[in-house]
């Protein structure tokens, strides 16, 4: 690993990387000259499937049998959607990518456009990002004066519109049948399947949704062909017979307590210890690891004794993750609260769930209600069975609800408590140790979830009478809170 | 035959049919509950109550491969082995679960909820939920809000969402959208755009639980001592399918009856509102006799004696069919006219219109035409009286004198007349006038008789698309009412009750447009122009 060369950020950190003329110097766009001269769209969609390219997105699937799906006899127009809404928490490696380095991304789009003979492509670019606007419309610009986007691409007979829509800042949308319909100009519900976006996406057409580091995958498995790619990576695990491998680079991102957090490239499989002592430098003031997100938010939590599992698409699964993710890994050390950590998670996805399917919506706001009554000093024992168990409603096995936020939402509650039980059994008995017992309900210590701005704030002061241990409760003074007043209408 | 199999059972598939899993169920006997999925809408799939086990039966080896995850029933297209297992723990868990989610948040205010008695939270959770509360959000809100035509009960909502796909996929007025995000998530209207459509009653019939309330309904009456007798609504020529919802003589609501030929699952709101005219205070009331500038109230009897000789004595008799009346009064009306004078002539009162048609995008019609039964009544005016005048030319003659006597069977429901032909009317030396609301020309009449009003009669209606539809009735005319039917019938001599069912086989014998109405009428109607397609030749006009 030592000798590793960056593919996807080899340009990053050059003066100018993000120019087309340097980008250019540094051999960009040649590729896509070579194709359009020389190869049919077919050829460009089997080398993406022969290099078993897998989604970066998060849920690992296929990129060349996504494409496969298009109707082959379709007339038309097809749509290729660029998920550039990176939304998980933990995750910055398509923003690295944007910023730095757009023109392969816009090229690896415009490959990739070919291949499923897209004649329009939609980025749908994360609202947090202004920087990444700015550059991408930049590249968008230049390759529409060279040429490379627009009618007749290089003297060809393929055409190529590519627009930048920027989000509004909902996780959702980065769910692609969300991203779909927020494109469309809808709430970003996503939609039940089937039909898949393949069939019919956006406005109703068959559409590509692919991650901004698919597509900058594609570039090089375009330009160095698949058996370059394959060469990285965990082969088929023979266990699993619908194991396709995992193969190709990576881009890993580092945060939480290590010395040195970023985003680092490396090939699938690296042990995820690899990452944070090698690359990140190892956790900050020499300190210990508690706890490990190994993907972004939603994968779950390792514990120290599991970082060795290789950090590709069947790895994290094996330590009863719910998968690589997208390689986001965050790191606490030992000064860290697990229940901060599973209160802050609940809180992200009571607050991003998009409210549609019943299971998410009230499953994610019951958990953040149990975990600010358990970080106020209210927790019982039993609380953390319930805890369990609607996250276990919530994604027992994939397809309780229509997309997967709700799988990402139960997944951190099912590995912080079943694996860290004893840290939350402590606290519990330590903050209320009077009642950590109690079967019967407990009087409401909060008001509605989250305070909206109509609402008077909840006042944080110390619990009244009992319990005088010092800890703080919202307290709800003078009964229910007034949610909306009801405007009269007419 | 392909064949589904659901919970052991199984069912057939008819070619072409597409089902999902919740019809196929029903089909096979078994409900599959669900919030969100409802036949006329589009499938979101997102209340999750539907979720079973699904899986693939191989035909020749007979083995069956069941999807490890559960899937919404109401996106699984059924096909030939297709598996579906609706009873299995696994289910059960996943339904308590969405009943639990559902009522988290939930005021549970069923004793003050217009919804209690036909809520499918209340009944789902009886069923389906668990009987212990764990969660312990507190406290309750109860928030109401004003969304136009209807109120929305905030906190009821269980956020299906069907609401919301109407107003956009059927009204197209697209008033209705959801506001924030996840638990805070809530209908709304926007300030400056309420719900305000000619079809927004209908939300509160989709809504499965009682967030979106009826204004007309609210808090009038508990919902379990309702009965509900099959209509046909008679406000326009659409002629939807209701049920009239009564307790004890006296009409609550109207609420639309599935019919896939006519109004498929809605009504307008003309309709569902318009039921108040049957108790109407102005309405007439029995029978009167005037003269010589005063009115006395008649015994029926009375008058079923004294009219026929009265009306052999007036001269040339006149019969005026309102398109208000049924196919089985038009017919004893003209019968019996014919009975006392065979050259009576027979002629159908002026025909309501207003505007144009309003097409809706899911299909729905509300007709300019704002009677129930102008073709039904035209056939049996043509059948007694071919090449008949119109109506403004028999008015014409009946100006000049020409009618001894004029009978106007009315039943109109809004204003129709006016003093000019009201005058005109009053030339006959015999004026008999059966309407449901005074009038110029109830006003001029020697004899004043109180019409029924929708609810308040038996009969069969032809709409406008030659649809024969039968209406039961709802509730009985008041004691000293005679409406048409029963008259005609005792007048024309018959003996026993009123029979309607009787009277239409008649017509379906006698008039070839109604031959279709021989046997019995399907709870859809029937269309009467399935024996007359062989028909080419254009009918002469009535009108």
């Amino acid at each position: 690993m030592d000798n590793y060369q960056p593919v996807l950020l080899a340009g990053v950190g050059v003066e100018d990387g993000h120019t087309r003329a340097v980008y250019e110097a540094r051999g960009g766009y040649s590729t896509l000259r070579r194709v359009l001269r020389e190869s049919q769209p077919a050829e460009v969609a089997e080398a993406v499937r022969a290099s078993g390219l897998r989604g970066r997105g998060g849920a690992g699937f296929p990129t060349g049998l996504k494409w496969s799906f298009l109707p082959a006899d379709h007339p038309g127009p097809v749509y290729m959607c660029v998920n550039a809404d990176e939304s998980e928490p933990g995750t910055f490696c398509n923003r690295v990518l944007m910023e730095h380095d757009p023109h392969q991304v816009l090229e690896g789009t415009i490959l990739s456009c070919y291949a499923t003979r897209a004649s329009t492509a939609y980025i749908y670019l994360r609202y947090e990002y202004p920087l990444s606007l700015r550059r991408l419309q930049q590249a968008v610009d230049e390759c529409y004066e060279a040429g490379y986007l627009g009618k007749n691409i290089l003297g060809s007979d393929f055409c190529l519109d590519v627009y930048i829509h920027r989000g509004a800042a909902a996780y959702i949308c980065g769910e692609e049948t969300g991203l779909i319909e927020s494109l469309e100009g809808k709430r970003a519900w996503p939609r039940i399947k089937p039909p898949f976006p393949a069939v019919e996406g956006l406005f109703r057409k068959p559409t590509v949704v692919n991650n901004v580091e698919t597509l900058a995958c594609v570039r090089h498995i375009v330009e160095r062909g698949p058996e370059w790619f394959r060469s990285m990576g965990t082969p088929p695990d023979p266990n699993q017979p619908h194991d396709p491998g995992s193969f190709g680079p990576k881009l890993y991102c580092v945060s939480g307590h290590v010395q040195r957090p970023g985003c680092y490239e490396g090939p699938l499989g690296v042990p995820c210890r690899a990452v944070i002592d090698d690359w990140a430098g190892g956790v900050r003031k020499g300190r210990k690891i508690k706890a490990v997100v190994p993907g972004g938010l939603s994968t779950g939590l390792l514990t120290p004794d599991e970082l060795d599992v290789p950090m590709d698409f069947n790895g994290p699964v094996q330590a009863g993750c719910l998968g690589l993710g997208t390689a986001g890994v965050i790191v606490m050390d030992d000064t860290c609260s697990l229940i901060d950590f599973l209160y802050n998670s609940c809180r992200f996805f009571a607050h991003e769930s998009c409210g549609q399917c019943t299971p998410c919506r009230e499953g994610t706001a019951w958990s953040l209600r149990i975990m600010e009554r358990i970080k106020a000093g209210g927790g019982r024992l039993k609380d953390l069975d319930l805890l369990l168990e609607i996250a276990d409603g919530m994604g027992i096995i994939p397809g309780t609800t229509i997309c997967g936020l709700a799988d990402g939402a139960a997944w951190p509650i099912k590995n912080a408590v079943r694996k860290f039980r004893p840290e939350f059994e402590e606290y519990i008995r330590r903050t209320n140790p009077r009642g950590y017992l109690a079967t019967q309900p407990v009087p409401a210590l909060h008001g509605p979830v989250m305070p909206r701005l109509e609402q008077p704030r909840l006042e944080h002061t110390s619990s009244q009478g009992g319990a005088g241990d010092g800890r703080t409760q919202a307290a709800v003074a003078g009964g229910p809170v007034p949610w909306r007043k009801t405007i009269p209408l007419g | 035959m392909p064949k589904a199999y659901i919970d052991g059972r199984e069912i057939e598939l008819r070619p072409g049919e597409r089902l999902n899993g919740i019809q196929a169920a029903a089909r096979a006997g078994i409900e599959i509950p669900h919030y969100c999925w409802h036949p006329g809408l589009s499938v979101v799939g997102s209340c999750r109550m539907c979720l079973v086990e699904v899986g693939t039966r191989d035909a020749e080896s007979g083995r069956i491969i069941m999807l490890p995850k559960l899937m919404p029933a109401c996106n699984t297209p059924i096909k030939d082995g297709t598996v579906l297992v609706t009873n299995s723990e696994k289910v059960a868990r996943a339904r308590a679960m969405v009943e639990e989610d559902l009522l988290l948040r939930h005021p549970i205010d069923c004793s003050i909820c217009d919804k209690a008695g036909e809520c499918r939270l209340q009944d789902y959770h009886f069923q389906y939920g668990q009987g212990e509360r764990r969660a312990e959000i507190r406290p309750f809100t109860s928030r109401k809000r004003d969304l136009g035509d209807v109120t929305l009960f905030i906190d009821r909502c269980v956020m299906c969402g069907r609401c919301v796909r109407f107003t956009r996929e059927v009204s197209g007025s697209s008033e209705l959208l959801v506001i924030r995000r996840g638990a805070q998530e809530e209908i709304d209207v926007l300030s400056d755009l309420p719900l305000h459509n000619p079809l927004s009653g209908n939300v509160v019939d989709l809504c499965p639980v009682g967030a979106l309330a009826d204004k007309d309904f609210l808090y009038k009456q508990r919902v379990w001592y309702l009965r509900r007798s099959p209509g046909v609504c008679t406000l326009c020529a659409t002629g939807c399918s209701i049920w009239v919802e009564q307790n004890q003589d006296r009409v609550y609501r109207i609420k639309p009856r599935e019919n896939p030929a006519v109004n498929q699952w809605w009504i307008c709101n003309a309709g569902r509102y318009g039921y108040p005219l049957v108790h109407d205070p102005r309405r007439l009331r029995g029978v009167t006799r005037r003269g010589g500038g005063s009115a006395v109230p008649l015994d029926g009897n009375v008058f079923s004696r004294e009219i026929p000789q009265q009306l052999r004595a007036a001269g040339k008799l006149a019969l005026v069919l309102s398109p208000f009346l049924t196919v089985e009064e038009a017919y004893l009306a003209c019968l019996w006219i014919r009975g006392l004078d065979a050259a009576a002539e027979i002629t159908v009162g002026p025909i309501p219109r207003e505007g144009d048609d309003q097409r809706f995008p899911g299909g729905f019609v509300i007709s300019a035409e704002k009677c129930p039964n102008r073709l039904g009544v035209e056939e049996i005016a043509a059948h007694f009286r071919p090449n008949g005048r119109s109506y403004a030319e028999w008015l014409e003659a009946a100006g000049r004198g020409e009618f001894g006597g004029i009978w106007v069977a009315g039943g109109y429901v809004r204003p129709w007349i006016d003093e000019a032909a009201a005058a005109r009317m009053r030339h006959a030396r015999l004026l008999v006038v059966q309407d449901l609301f005074p009038s110029p020309v109830s006003d001029g009449a020697d004899y004043v008789l109180a019409a029924a009003a929708f609810a308040e009669t038996e009969g069969s209606y032809v709409n406008a698309r030659h649809r024969l539809q039968t209406a039961r009735r709802a509730v009985r005319p008041p004691l000293d009412n005679r409406p048409a039917g029963p008259l005609f019938w005792e007048l024309l001599g018959r003996s026993g009750l009123y029979d309607p069912r009787r009277v239409l086989s008649e017509v379906a014998a006698e008039i070839t447009y109604f031959s279709a109405a021989s046997g019995e009428i399907p709870d859809v109607g029937i269309d009467l122009r399935v024996d007359r397609l062989a028909e080419v030749a254009p009918r002469p006009g009535t009108v």
